[in-house]
Order: structure tokens, then C-alpha cells, then sequence
């Protein structure tokens, strides 16, 4: 079986390369990449002036809500969300129920997505059992059993010393420790950013320190030990500035933010729309100050990766006082246009700063066979039509929930095509 | 007559509606003079009042304005309603309208609720105080009392003091007092004021002897006692000790100074009982014109809803 994309602009940040070229894929892996590369009996794809060819995107920080919790997103579900939104490959955290702290539901995962064969998708297990923190996980047993990271999201690892020995622990299996950074006695009972805004809404605070404290701890326990440490969602700017001291120092430390870190504050809280349930997440959206670090990390290198914390829920769970609503907004499908219209139409990065923020990055943090486009390796593709004015619906989104606060945005550049294994997942209408 | 078909919140007022209410509740607080304290105006009305937190002054006070107004009047007890069943917020309000009721007034724990309502339902909802967000006819009975006592509200000096932070008629009142014209100062301990206070259009301070130097209105809030559970205060003993409302305190103020408390009062906690029950005290006044400004409310809301909008 032989693909062959044509006059595509490859963008790979990997190999360096940046120009015009043909794209040859056979047999599910890149063959080769260059100018004017004959059909010769290949499904010829022409690509219109100016579509970006990318090595597949990944998405290092999603939840699939399966086991337990079937009603918000199943990996089926979850998978074809995925790819209609340009990714390849997504990591899911183990926050389901039960806690994937065990190599059985790594598998049942694992299987269930083969099932599906649509995206990628890399398990990421508890770092303590039952993510109660309390005793350490069958780290190199998960790790056996696929795990590509270990984390406790939707919760932090409390104690240092759990955390001092998952980094250390994890060293010899050479995985990340991923953190959900927020001091859970600072949170209290906080369902919004600490600021204006919910102080004048009567909404109960979380301060941008609980948060912050937590990077600060981490960055001083990876460089005590060594270890690896990522920061999942970072928000505030007290956190940027803790990553970058510890990159300096050669701390082993990286980070990422999600989308709505980078286009939102919590202005949203007030308008368009008083108390939408849509504009509640944990990280909750942060003052200006915080969102233009943000961009500002993104385009001086100091965030590694966008990942889109994609976190469905029910619309009846969402229907409630804003007090009572979950955290979390979906994700996947609204990323590539967020960050085309946003950071990429809005000159703050380029297209292959992009990339790398969506695939190069995520691939080298948590050490998976894409985020390249190098010949031989395999044929996991995003196209994506830069130019194309597109409209979020909310109601039209694949993923089987809506929660998202981009319903009706106008923004610029989708993902057209996904490529996984060299066989064509999705492709836009376009 | 007021632009929207809910009362929400006084960030929604203009001045002049503000006005409008305060006048019309004049021409209410009248029937409460007559022999026959009763009025056809809300005849074949039907007013809920769904109340989802404890409350005894603003549920009666409601409720004997919506009698006064002839209104039918059905007052839901949250501990005997579905809610305690696991029934939402939304599905107890919708099973409620479809008995068509023309007011739904609401007291719930939860700021921002009724604006979760207003967006979803049929009825006119009024918000008779959201978690910690607002309580307007709160404020605007608060005004109507001061204005009785000042003739005005423009330029006068309105010292709120207490718990900032979780109270809704502060909220309410910094709002209403600002658009009203008057120069507003809030005092409380660091830990129970609102970030970015002086955001709100307040002189904050932590000085009460600041706070009510040349008062003409000082106006107390409650202070729960639980507070000392999340520290924000070390002792109710210390809090009084620092910002307790006592006679001497007082002397700074303007001679005409009168004293507000939107009530239950903490006697010896955040006010003296010589002050509360002094000759300064207009606490009892703003228990009866509440029922007045609560009627022109729902008065001014129901016209409203009779041409259809």
C-alpha cells in the first residue's frame, strides 16, 4: 500500500526541514521525502498551496474517561476526537475509575484502543496507588506494561518524599514524573482564578501561589535527584519563571499549557456569559498577566509543549451551579485552530515552533516513535490547512461531550488530513 | 420600569432605576400606614419563593410584601423539597414552572445561581441573595433607609465593616452606594477582604477609627463564628477587640450618624449592644422598609412581564 502526499509544505522540526516536497509512505512508514516523487500505482493525495505536512501531532495530556466514567468519553469516542482534531497519538491520564495504578488497566486500555485503531495511545499510570499518595505504584511493572509517564493528575503528589522517590525510582526506567502542581490546602475550596473577577462574582479563590509553591518544590526535588519532572497544565507566571531558573541550572524539567492558558482570563467568567460552567477548569483561567507569560514562554522556548488537558463531562453535570460543575473543558478538536489563530496568524511563533510545541516535544519528553518525519520511521501525519476560516460548534464537535467555551469562535487553520500508520484516519471536507 | 424582566443583581441597574425603585417603594411604604395593608396590584400573580438556605428576615419580608400586593404566594422549604432527593438545581426549578408561576424568588447558597435560572426559564427570577455574589433588595432597602434619614445618597461618607470578603451585601451595597455617588470605605481584617478591593470603588482600610471618622453612615456585617476555622480570625473575643463597633468608636463619626446592620446581628462580636440598640440605630427601620422596597420590586418586575416581554 503506497500514499504519496504532494506539494505539501513539510514543516520537521526534527530533521530540520522546512520546504516543498512530496511525501512517499509505504507500507504504514515514511519512504521518502523529496521534489516531485513519481505516483508510480500510489494513492496520490494533492495537497492545496500551502497545507503544512507534520510529523503527527501528540497530545501528552488527555483524559478518556474509560474505565468507569463511560458517559463523558470512551477511548473509542476519545480516539475519533482525536484525530478530527489533527492528533496521532494522545497520552491519557490514569485518573479514570478505577486509577490506572495497575498493569490490567494499562492493558484493558491498550486493548481497547487497539480496538478502536484510530489514534495512538500511550497510557500513563499512577504514580501511587489508587493516586492517593500514599504508597508508590508498580512503577517498573507499568512501565513493562506500556506506561510512558506516571502522574497523580486531578490530584498533586503531596508528600515530598513520595515525590523525591518517584523521581528517583523512575530514573532507571528513564519515564517522566508528571505533576498536577497546586498545594491542596491553598485550593481549599477555590473553584476560580484568585483575582478580580471572582472576587467581584462572590466566587471562592485559588491563588496562583498554590500552584507556583508546587513547581517550585518539584523543580528543587528533580534537582535533588535527578530525576525527570514535568509540569502538566502549567497557568501562572510564578511557575514560568520557576521552570526556567530550574532549565538554567540544568534541572531535568519540562512543561506545558494548555490552550486555554493562552487565548483566555478569567474575564471569561464574567462575560460573554456570568458563571458559565464552560469557563471552569482546574488550573482555572488566570489574569492577563499570566496568560501573556504564557505566550511568552511558548515563543522564548521555555514551554515545551501544548497539550490540551481534555477533560469531557456530561451536560448534565455541567447544567449546575457553577460551584458544583467539575473542572475541565474538551480539547482536542479546538487546539490546532487555537494555535493557528492565536499564536501562529498572530505572529507570536512560527509554524515550525508550532510543531514543535505539538509533536517534536511531547515525542521527546515521554520518548515515543513519532514527532519526526525522518525516512523509516512511521508514516504518522498531520496536514494541516493553515488558511482555512473555520467556526467551533459545540454541538458538532466528534468527541461525545461539547463542554468546550470556543462555541461560535471564527478562527483560522484546522487539521485536514491524519495520517496514522500511513493509512488515512480522517479527512476534513475541505 | 425596569430594562430587564429579572432582578439579578444591582450590577444591573442603572442609576435612574435604582431611583425609580427607591420612589416607588415611598408610594409602598404608605400602605403599611393604612388600616387595610393591601393592594390589588399582583392579583391572579402567582410569586415562588424558593428559598434553598435558611432565612427568616428576607422570606417573611418577601413573603408579607407579595401578600400585600395580593399576589398567590407559595414558599418552598428546601429541607421538604426534591433537592434532598439528588434532584438539580434545573429540575427542581423546571417541574416548578410547569405550574406556570409568574415570580420565582430565589435564595440559594451558590453564587451566580440565579443567573444559571435566568438564562433557562420562563419566570422572572429575583435574586434574594447568591452565596456570596449579591443581595440587592438588601442594598436597596439600605438605601431607601438612608435616603429617608439623609434625604440623599450622593456624597455621603458609608462605612461598611466586618466580614468583606463572604458577604453579598457588601457586594450589593458597594455597588448600588458607588453608582449612587456616595464615597464608600470598607474595613475589615486583611484575611476577610475581597482581592483587589479598591477595585470595587472603595476606600479600604483596616482602621475602624478611619472608617468611621466623619461618618454619616456606618454599617456593620456579620461576622459567622466558624470564620476562625479557615483562620481568618484568631478569636471572635480579638476580632471585637479590633473592629467591634463600641460607643467610644463611634464618637468619630458625624452627630447624625446612623447605624445599619443588615441583620442577624453577633451582639459583643461585630457590634456593642449600646450601639445596636442606641439611639443612632435604624436596624428595625430597614426591617420595615424592606417589605416597602420589596414591593415596588416585584411591582416594577411584574409590569414588566405584563406586556409580554
Amino acid at each position: 500500500m503506497k500514499l504519496l502526499l504532494k506539494g505539501g509544505r513539510v514543516v520537521d522540526p526534527a530533521t530540520n526541514r522546512d520546504g516543498e516536497f512530496d511525501v512517499l509512505v509505504e507500507d504504514g512508514v515514511v519512504t521518502r521525502i523529496g521534489k516531485s516523487i513519481a505516483p508510480d500505482g500510489a494513492d496520490v493525495r494533492a495537497l492545496k498551496p500551502g497545507w503544512i505536512v507534520a510529523p503527527g501531532l501528540i497530545d501528552m495530556h488527555v483524559h478518556l474517561r474509560e474505565p468507569g466514567q463511560e458517559h463523558k468519553e470512551t477511548i473509542a469516542t476519545g480516539v475519533r476526537s482525536a484525530v478530527a482534531g489533527g492528533f496521532t497519538a494522545v497520552a491519557c491520564m490514569p485518573n479514570t475509575d478505577p486509577v490506572n495504578d495497575h498493569p490490567g488497566i494499562t492493558e484493558l486500555i491498550l486493548k481497547r484502543a487497539a480496538g478502536a485503531n484510530l489514534a495512538r495511545v500511550y497510557p500513563i499510570g499512577a504514580v501511587s496507588i489508587g493516586s492517593r499518595g500514599e504508597q508508590l505504584a508498580e512503577l517498573g511493572a507499568q512501565a513493562a506494561a506500556g506506561c510512558v509517564a506516571f502522574t497523580d493528575d486531578g490530584r498533586p503528589v503531596m508528600p515530598a518524599l513520595l515525590m523525591r522517590r518517584a523521581l528517583e525510582y523512575s530514573s532507571m526506567l528513564d519515564v517522566p514524573i508528571i505533576d498536577h502542581c497546586e498545594d491542596p490546602s491553598l485550593k481549599a475550596d477555590g473553584v476560580a482564578h484568585e483575582g478580580f473577577h471572582a472576587a467581584r462574582l462572590g466566587l471562592r479563590g485559588i491563588p496562583g501561589a498554590a500552584e507556583s509553591i508546587m513547581v517550585e518544590r518539584d523543580v528543587s526535588l528533580a534537582e535533588l535527584t535527578g530525576g525527570r519532572f514535568h509540569v502538566a497544565h502549567m497557568s501562572v507566571r510564578h511557575s514560568l519563571r520557576a521552570v526556567r531558573d530550574g532549565k538554567a541550572r540544568g534541572v531535568r524539567v519540562t512543561c506545558e499549557v494548555a490552550p486555554h492558558h493562552f487565548v483566555l482570563t478569567d474575564e471569561a467568567l464574567e462575560s460573554p456569559v456570568r458563571y458559565d460552567t464552560n469557563v471552569k477548569m482546574n488550573p482555572p483561567l488566570r489574569e492577563a498577566a499570566d496568560r501573556d507569560a504564557m505566550i511568552e514562554g511558548i515563543a522564548d522556548g521555555t514551554i515545551d509543549a501544548i497539550a490540551t488537558d481534555h477533560a469531557p463531562h456530561h451536560s448534565d453535570e455541567k447544567l449546575v451551579e457553577f460551584d458544583r460543575a467539575p473542572f475541565g473543558i474538551v480539547g482536542l478538536e479546538t487546539c490546532v485552530p487555537l494555535v493557528f489563530d492565536r499564536l501562529v496568524h498572530a505572529g507570536r511563533i512560527g509554524v515550525r515552533r508550532a510543531i514543535e510545541l505539538l509533536s517534536t516535544n511531547p515525542a521527546r519528553i515521554l520518548k515515543l516513535p513519532g514527532g519526526s518525519l525522518a525516512e523509516g520511521r512511521p508514516a504518522d501525519i498531520t496536514v494541516i490547512a493553515p488558511d482555512e476560516a473555520i467556526e467551533i460548534s459545540a454541538s458538532a464537535l466528534v468527541s461525545k461531550s461539547k463542554n468546550t467555551p470556543f462555541d461560535g469562535w471564527r478562527l483560522t487553520g484546522v487539521a485536514a488530513v491524519t495520517i496514522v500508520g500511513g493509512r488515512v484516519v480522517y479527512q476534513r471536507g475541505l | 420600569m425596569l430594562r430587564a424582566r429579572h432582578l439579578l443583581g444591582i450590577a444591573d441597574l442603572e442609576p435612574g432605576e435604582i431611583e425609580e425603585i427607591l420612589d416607588t417603594a415611598e408610594a409602598m411604604k404608605e400602605i403599611a400606614a393604612r388600616p387595610i395593608k393591601k393592594v390589588p396590584t399582583l392579583r391572579g400573580r402567582t410569586v415562588v419563593n424558593l428559598f434553598f438556605e435558611p432565612s427568616t428576615r428576607t422570606r417573611t419580608s418577601f413573603e408579607v410584601a407579595e401578600k400585600r400586593l395580593s399576589a398567590d404566594t407559595l414558599s418552598v422549604a428546601v429541607a421538604m423539597s426534591s433537592v434532598t432527593k439528588g434532584e438539580t438545581l434545573v429540575d427542581t426549578v423546571r417541574n416548578l414552572e410547569a405550574m406556570a408561576p409568574d415570580i420565582i424568588v430565589m435564595r440559594h447558597s451558590s453564587s451566580g445561581a440565579p443567573h444559571l435560572l435566568a438564562r433557562l426559564c420562563r419566570s422572572t427570577i429575583v435574586n434574594a441573595g447568591d452565596g456570596m455574589h449579591e443581595h440587592p433588595t438588601q442594598a436597596l432597602l439600605d438605601a431607601f433607609t438612608i435616603r429617608e434619614h439623609k434625604k440623599r445618597l450622593q456624597g455621603l461618607k458609608v462605612a461598611i465593616v466586618g466580614d468583606l470578603l463572604h458577604s453579598r451585601v457588601l457586594r450589593s451595597n458597594v455597588q448600588l452606594l458607588g453608582k449612587m455617588g456616595a464615597d464608600v470605605w470598607a474595613c475589615g481584617p486583611p484575611t476577610l477582604m475581597p482581592r483587589d478591593l479598591p477595585r470595587f470603588g472603595v476606600t479600604a482600610t483596616t482602621s475602624i477609627v478611619a472608617a468611621v471618622e466623619r461618618a454619616d453612615v456606618v454599617m456593620m456585617l456579620r461576622i459567622q463564628h466558624e470564620r476562625m476555622h479557615g483562620h481568618y480570625i484568631p478569636s471572635t473575643r480579638e476580632y471585637f477587640a479590633l473592629f467591634g463597633l463600641t460607643p467610644e468608636r463611634l464618637r468619630g463619626a458625624k452627630e447624625d450618624v446612623i447605624i445599619m446592620h443588615p441583620g442577624p446581628m453577633n451582639r459583643g462580636v461585630e457590634i456593642d449592644s449600646d450601639v445596636a440598640d442606641g439611639p443612632y440605630s435604624v436596624i428595625l427601620e430597614q426591617v420595615s422598609n424592606g417589605v416597602a422596597v420589596r414591593m415596588a420590586v416585584l411591582y416594577l418586575l411584574a409590569g414588566h412581564e405584563a406586556e409580554g416581554d
